[in-house]
């Protein structure tokens, strides 16, 4: 089976890149997959629960001390409490990234004048060191939302950015040579040829941007005034309640990642229909 | 140009009746390279012409240019007597990759010539049916690229460019990526495809054989800038059936023939 060009994203990871093929192959072999992803996620708990038992730090509290701490915190509402108050400015920032970030790469993948232009101030924005460039945002920006939302885009865009603007210029030359022979005109070559293809890797740039927004709102959180997760996750470490401080980080590390799972189901099932049907080949 | 004016009435007349005229067409490619050096063609209505020639001779190059997907460095191309320089409905395009859209099933892309156009999706789905069905492809209407095999895929590139109804079909050899056996299959479909259909076809190989076996008329280029070296006669399908074809001494002769031009090139 060849494998798709368009799949491979700028970024560092790509959450949940098992394919269809992988996983039936393993069913074939080695029995279900789950099992073995069980087997892992066991296998590092059992460790970490060891490892909270000798103890190795009075800091480091066991698997089960942060299961407790997790549900007791579900049940007295401070996670609640806390993602009200971390939620809306990653939201309101992977938004205007999801739009935003996505016409911008497009528009660059499109247009040369416009990729000049651009891609300089791209790269700036991809390799700076954003916890340095925080307290300036705080400085013109204040304490408020605002600052933590820039945190939130500044983290994410240039992912979402370059795969936009990579998958645009990934399109196969053959494929447009095809839809101008049947006289397609340039906004169907957009919308029926370049966009399709170039949703693979957009769609891995939106989850690599999201995974970046994490980041940055628990960075923001942290670094600009203690509210929502960082406010559990600074309050409970200055408590010196370590196992609160270690269940507010799962929470955010479970949540990222059901987030991103779902993202990526959804772009399977509407832009992807033949990812669906990978196995089972005629020839 | 002060060329005396019968000259210019023949070519006139040429090219009404013509189904594509090619005259003085020359192909520099940005870079450098020297593809095509005054080619002068014309390609007779309702019959089979195949570019051949070695490779780098430029006869995908002349073959995009008659399609309107490249711009030549000069000369024109004229289609039933009108100079053209875009693609048109009257030409349909076979692509040697297939080309067909990976998130599409087999009815999408055999469609898709409509879809560009605008036509209803049940009445273009309608006649894509009947191109399915006549290229063999029933049954897998639903299926993704992905799913076929090179043959199959091809054929669906084939229908996909009978469904907009040109009268004249430009292919880009279009079974060389499938396997000697099926390119057999596919070469005999596209002849019996082809008796009920009254197309011009030009297509550009770089088998001598396949040539000879479906060309009315074959065009052989030199390599590298890609001149015309001969024009030979390929006719055998007036008084022979498919099935005699390869076993006529007609047919062995001109492959030996075409063989014994061609060898020069190679050394």
């Amino acid at each position: 089976m060849k494998t798709r060009k368009t799949d491979k994203a700028v970024g560092t990871s790509q959450i949940g890149s098992g394919t269809k093929t992988d996983r039936s192959f393993g069913s074939v072999v080695l029995g279900p997959v789950w099992l073995w992803q069980l087997l892992s996620l066991c296998t590092v708990f059992g460790i970490w629960e060891i490892a909270g038992r000798i103890p190795i730090s009075l800091a480091f509290p066991s698997f089960t001390a942060t299961c407790a701490a997790f549900f007791e915190m579900i049940m007295d509402g401070s996670f609640a409490t806390a993602y009200a108050s971390t939620l809306p400015p990653l939201i309101i920032g992977i938004l205007i990234v999801s739009f935003g970030g996505v016409a911008w790469g497009v528009l660059m993948g499109l247009s040369r004048g416009f990729e000049w232009t651009c891609m300089s101030l791209l790269v700036i924005l991809q390799t700076a060191p954003v916890a340095a460039i925080v307290p300036l945002i705080t400085y013109a920006y204040g304490i408020d939302m605002t600052s933590k939302v820039i945190v939130v885009v500044i983290m994410s865009a240039p992912l979402v950015i370059l795969n936009s603007y990579k998958g645009i210029r990934s399109t196969n030359p053959s494929l447009l040579q095809m839809c101008r022979s049947f006289q397609g005109n340039r906004w169907q070559e957009i919308t029926k040829i370049i966009l399709p293809q170039a949703s693979g890797m957009i769609f891995a740039g939106l989850r690599l941007g999201i995974s970046g927004g994490f980041i940055g709102i628990v960075l923001a959180e942290l670094l600009i005034t203690p509210t929502g997760i960082g406010d559990l996750i600074t309050y409970n470490r200055a408590s010196a309640l370590y196992a609160h401080m270690f269940a507010a980080i799962a929470s955010i590390i479970i949540f990222s990642t059901l987030t991103l799972t779902v993202l990526q189901r959804l772009e399977h099932k509407i832009f992807r229909p033949e990812l669906g049907t990978m196995s089972g080949q005629v020839n | 140009m002060d060329a005396p004016m019968a000259m210019i009435e023949k070519n006139q007349d040429t090219r009404e009746t013509a189904a594509v005229t090619v005259e003085g067409i020359s192909m520099h490619y940005p870079g450098g390279v020297h593809a095509l050096e005054d080619i002068c063609l014309s390609i007779p209505r309702g019959k089979m012409t195949a570019f051949l020639g070695p490779s780098g001779c430029g006869k995908t190059t002349l073959l995009k240019i008659i399609a309107g997907l490249l711009e030549p460095s000069s000369g024109d191309v004229f289609v039933n007597g009108k100079k053209t320089t875009a693609p048109g409905p009257e030409r349909a395009f076979v692509f040697q990759d297939f080309a067909l859209l990976p998130w599409a099933n087999v009815l999408r892309n055999v469609a898709f010539g409509l879809e560009l156009r605008g036509r209803k999706k049940g009445e273009r789905e309608e006649i894509a049916r009947k191109f399915i069905a006549q290229t063999g492809l029933t049954g897998f209407e639903h299926h993704y690229p992905h799913q076929l095999s090179g043959g199959m895929r091809q054929r669906a590139g084939l229908a996909r460019a009978l469904v907009i109804n040109a009268e004249i079909l430009l292919m880009d050899e279009p079974f060389s990526a499938v396997d000697e056996q099926m390119r057999r299959k596919l070469q005999e479909d596209l002849l019996s495809l082809l008796a009920v259909e009254n197309k011009t076809v030009i297509f550009v190989t770089h088998s001598i054989e396949e040539a000879v076996y479906l060309a009315d008329q074959t065009v052989i280029l030199s390599p590298r800038p890609g001149r015309i070296a001969k024009i030979v006669s390929t006719d055998l399908h007036s008084d022979l059936t498919p099935d005699q074809i390869r076993r006529d001494r007609r047919y062995l002769d001109m492959v030996d023939e075409i063989w014994g031009g061609l060898k020069q090139y190679l050394e």
